[in-house]
């Protein structure tokens, strides 16, 4: 399930309604992205996510396509939000379950990974400096590529 | 024409209706033809190599083909999650 959103989300809810009733499930894989409140050495404080609205949810929709083919798994979550949000803030969930948890694990990594690299999400982050969008990473192009490398799966 | 982040405030709209000259066919020749519509159009598309293109919101390489009517969108490289 995808969700693209503004507003924020309870953890503790949604996995429970993502493991509600389905007793297949042996382990459940959640990574949530937060809001640093410094930025190379220097204080933010908010920071604001632009998005592209449709194109969004379609790569999403394709990224856990990809992971439900590449994984056996029981049930997939991505919540991503957009808007202004301030330090401590959650930005994303990614939660994954299986019957045992390699496959929850694996593909929770590959979740978050490719949407750091593939999902049309920009962040502006406000310093005392003034307002700068944030520069993607090739580490981040990295950790996706691995991915890529059939061993590695 | 979309664009997101950076590109939207130096080209100056979120947003454009434009009309392909007809040798405007692929991805490649349709970059190097919206540089030239105006100063901010130049400026935001001097380095190509932090521009991504979406045609129909799939990404798309400079050999893809565009056409009118199709929605493209250009932006920075995204910095999700």
């Amino acid at each position: 399930m995808i969700r693209v959103q503004r507003e924020d989300f309870d953890i503790g809810a949604e996995l429970e309604a993502l493991t509600a009733g389905n007793h297949r499930i042996g382990g459940i894989a959640t990574f949530v992205g937060t809001v640093r409140d410094i930025a190379d050495g220097r204080p933010i404080s908010t920071m604001t996510l632009e998005h592209y609205p449709g194109m969004t949810e379609k790569q999403l929709g394709a990224i856990e396509q990809e992971a439900l083919q590449r994984w056996d798994l029981e049930s997939c979550l991505i919540i991503h939000r957009y808007g202004r949000l301030e330090p401590g803030e959650r930005i994303v969930m990614v939660a994954t379950t299986s019957a045992h948890r390699a496959a929850a694990l694996e593909s929770c990594a590959f979740l978050i990974d490719w949407l750091k690299t593939k999902a049309p999400f920009w962040k502006l982050e406000e310093t005392d400096g003034g307002a700068q969008w944030v520069d993607a990473r090739a580490t981040d192009e990295d950790a996706a590529a691995r991915w890529s490398d059939p061993s590695k799966s | 024409m979309l664009y997101f982040a950076w590109l939207r405030q130096r080209v100056g709209v979120a947003e454009e209706t434009v009309d392909l000259p007809d040798d405007v066919t692929t991805v490649g020749t349709m970059l190097a033809w919206l540089r030239g519509r105006s100063d901010a159009h130049a400026t935001a598309l001097a380095d190509l190599s932090v521009v991504r293109v979406a045609v129909n919101q799939d990404y798309a390489r400079d050999g893809d083909p565009v056409a009118n009517h199709d929605e493209v969108a250009l932006f920075p490289p995204v910095t999700g999650g």
